[in-house]
């Protein structure tokens, strides 16, 4: 009896594992439709947190290069080269991001990576792509470190060439939020948080830099514990603290409980962050407090620019199901810039991938000029976006607003 | 302003969710000697089953004050179908076997919900809004409440005194006693132990799933994930208070919490220590103190004879 009960366990078991793995596969070959009519087919990886808590984003980004291959395929942008994408999941953690670096490094096809969404997952990433002379370029990394090595504040020293991003990094971005906070908003006391993530801590140090320079006062600083969603302890003590405005690097499943908190505590302050918390979830799990709370974002609103019309209105024919989020744009231009350096490379070949494509593209990549969808694209020599555009965002009546764009000049 | 009673409730009411948790690690342990790494998701499912009455079941503008006790049904029906379920199809099979084997299955049980809840459940891909209870917050001297800590701090005690009772009082409750003294002799006394071990996982997922309301009224969210640090946290606020004690789960969560958030607010104004203040060192603080109670205390706070059985 025992052990015929424990055989249909374990086949339970087996049948309910074998159920999982058959979703999690369905992302691998998401969006591909494999219409290969006898020319070569690239692959374009793209690795974001397509599941967990920030997956509003990373399923953006994720269509948005869909989007961006289909548009190559439909106007035969290459001629002879079909593009389809192999999307991988990183739940936003370093140690999986790594494992689909390899991964996509093991299919040949793949001749361009866009992703991932976090700092601390493209950190884990770099030297994987690096060794393989895969060329990857990130939407949405803002961290310093990633293009101009640890020490960019004293030396900049790009450490890896295959590396490209464009997203503007935290080092415009830091300062930027600490000008308007102190010259538009007129807040002069800030308390500082962060997650202690890569992307969390260096946005809060780089804005705090600022702040003090402007003459602003940190009255207290706080890293809390991205595990939780009890934020009370900090909360009471922003309270006490009598800052008039509280700055959180980190992200949005942690910012939103938290403004939420603080200001249930009695401190009636916005909050104040950074891309990582412009999404549409920040305003759903701050609720009806979070009214004024700020975020910058990396380039102009997309919907304000007249570059930007014909990507939104394909996006919505395509007909995914969920919004292009903060990264849309950004994502559809890196995924277009691995198509523009591939034809480069193609065309050079006399109309063949040559054999030593993955490096070709990655040398390709670095002279890449068009006009996206954010704007023009381009690199400078460590990798990173030559625009350097951001804009100021509030929370009104339950959605985000543009309220101020501009170039940060330091 | 003196921050001291606002930390201290603060802690309280994180502590009570650990606590309410907590009782059902301590009563599957006090029982079968089974660590049921699973109850965190058995929590988590509760807080989903309570969120299905009020979106799909219940009509849209439901009063909170009719709404409520409903929710509450709803999540201690998931909860404990959960729970049964697990202990008659994943755990009753092993029992007898080497101990490892349920452990390996609760956590396996853990990662099996989580992902069924993932996979299933409408939007449950990211975070879900949580309805809240309208009014507060309110204000007794320097300390502010929200209207879900009211609920949080009403419900706790209320649960464990009808655990108390139950146990203490009822038959079903005294036979859980003495299955966990001795399972044999309780048995050779004609006590119905499969039974008993049942009541003891239902009981378990009823405080559960009274956690899981007070949780989502609390944070005004709810994930699939939100069962599993809070349960690693209710376990040890459990061997704190010491494992197999149900007022020791209480208590063991009670001081756990408070320990985190005095740790969180306080430490960083020990000069020298300012590096090891923050909340992300607020878990680092409280294990030092599970640390320190288990080498004076091995038994933990109010535990008692756990050392001859294990």
């Amino acid at each position: 009896m025992r052990q015929r009960s424990l055989i249909a366990i374990t086949a339970a078991l087996a049948a309910g594992a074998l159920t999982l793995t058959a979703c999690g596969s369905r992302d691998d070959d998401g969006g591909s439709d494999s219409g290969n009519g006898g020319g070569t087919t690239v692959v374009i990886g793209v690795d974001a947190p397509l599941t967990g808590d920030l997956s509003a984003l990373g399923l953006g980004i994720k269509n948005s290069v869909d989007l961006a291959a289909k548009t190559a395929n439909k106007d035969n942008y290459v001629d002879g080269v079909k593009f389809e994408i192999q999307a991988l999941d990183d739940q936003g953690q370093p140690s999986v991001g790594q494992q689909n670096a390899t991964k996509l490094v093991a299919n040949e096809d793949v001749l361009g990576v866009v992703g991932p969404l976090n700092s601390s997952v493209g950190e884990s990433m770099q030297k994987v792509f690096d060794t393989a002379k895969l060329v990857e370029v990130s939407p949405a990394n803002t961290n310093p470190a990633l293009t101009q090595g640890v020490d960019w504040q004293t030396k900049q020293v790009r450490p890896y060439k295959s590396y490209f991003r464009t997203a503007t990094t935290d080092a415009i971005q830091g300062p930027f939020a600490a000008q308007y906070v102190f010259n538009d908003s007129k807040k002069k006391k800030v308390f500082v948080i962060d997650d202690k993530k890569t992307y969390g801590a260096g946005l809060a140090a780089t804005f705090t830099e600022e702040f003090k320079k402007l003459g602003g006062q940190v009255v207290g600083t706080e890293h809390i514990n991205p595990d939780t969603k009890d934020f009370n302890a900090v909360a009471t003590k922003v309270k006490n603290s009598g800052a008039d405005v509280v700055y959180y690097g980190g992200e949005y499943p942690q910012a939103g409980p938290l403004s939420k908190q603080i200001k249930a505590a009695g401190a009636k302050i916005p909050v104040v962050g950074g891309d990582g918390i412009y999404s549409a979830d920040f305003i759903k799990l701050a609720g009806a407090t979070g009214n004024g709370d700020l975020a910058t974002s990396v380039g102009a609103p997309v919907e304000e620019l007249p570059s930007a019309k014909e990507f939104v209105a394909n996006y919505k024919a395509a007909g995914y199901k969920e919004a292009y989020e903060a990264y849309g744009g950004y994502s559809y231009d890196s995924g277009w810039a691995i198509i523009e350096a591939v034809k480069k490379v193609v065309e050079d070949n006399d109309g063949k991938l040559p054999d030593d494509a993955r490096a070709k593209v990655t040398e390709a990549m670095q002279n890449v000029s068009f006009d996206g969808v954010t704007g023009k694209v381009s690199f400078d020599e460590f990798g990173d976006a030559t625009n350097k555009q951001l804009t100021v965002y509030a929370v009104e009546n339950g959605a985000w607003k543009s309220v101020k764009s501009g170039t940060y000049t330091g | 302003m003196n921050e001291l009673p606002q930390q201290l409730v603060n802690g309280l009411l994180l502590g009570s969710m650990y606590g309410l948790i907590a009782i059902g690690y301590t009563m599957v342990y006090g029982i079968v000697q089974l660590i049921n790494f699973a109850h965190g998701e058995i929590f988590m499912t509760g807080a989903f089953g309570a969120l299905t009455v009020y979106i799909y079941i219940l009509p849209d503008g439901t009063s909170m004050l009719i709404a409520l006790p409903l929710m509450l049904m709803g999540a201690m029906v998931v909860s404990v179908a959960v729970a049964v379920g697990a202990e008659r199809f994943a755990y009753r099979p092993l029992r007898g076997a080497p101990r490892l084997a349920p452990l390996i299955t609760a956590i396996g049980l853990s990662l099996a919900l989580q992902q069924a809840v993932w996979a299933w459940y409408p939007h449950a891909k990211s975070a879900r809004t949580f309805p809240q209870i309208d009014g507060g917050p309110f204000h007794i001297g320097s300390v502010t409440l929200q209207t879900g800590d009211v609920f949080l701090l009403i419900a706790a005690p209320v649960s464990m005194a009808i655990l108390a009772y139950f146990v203490m009082r009822t038959r079903t409750g005294r036979g859980m006693q003495a299955t966990a003294q001795d399972p044999d002799t309780a048995k050779l006394m004609g006590v119905n132990t499969d039974r008993i071990i049942v009541v003891a996982f239902a009981l378990g997922a009823v405080f559960a799933a009274v956690g899981a309301v007070a949780n989502g009224l609390k944070y005004g969210q709810i994930d699939f994930k939100m069962g599993f640090i809070l349960g690693l946290k209710a376990f040890t606020a459990a061997v704190l208070g010491g494992i197999g004690n149900i007022y020791g789960a209480m208590i063991g969560g009670v001081v756990l919490g408070i320990a985190e958030t005095l740790a969180t607010a306080y430490i960083a104004d020990i000069p020298g220590l300012d590096k090891f203040g923050s909340q992300s060192w607020a878990d680092v603080w409280a294990f030092i103190l599970l640390i320190l109670v288990l080498l004076f205390r091995p038994q933990g706070l109010l535990g008692e004879r756990v050392a001859d059985r294990a």
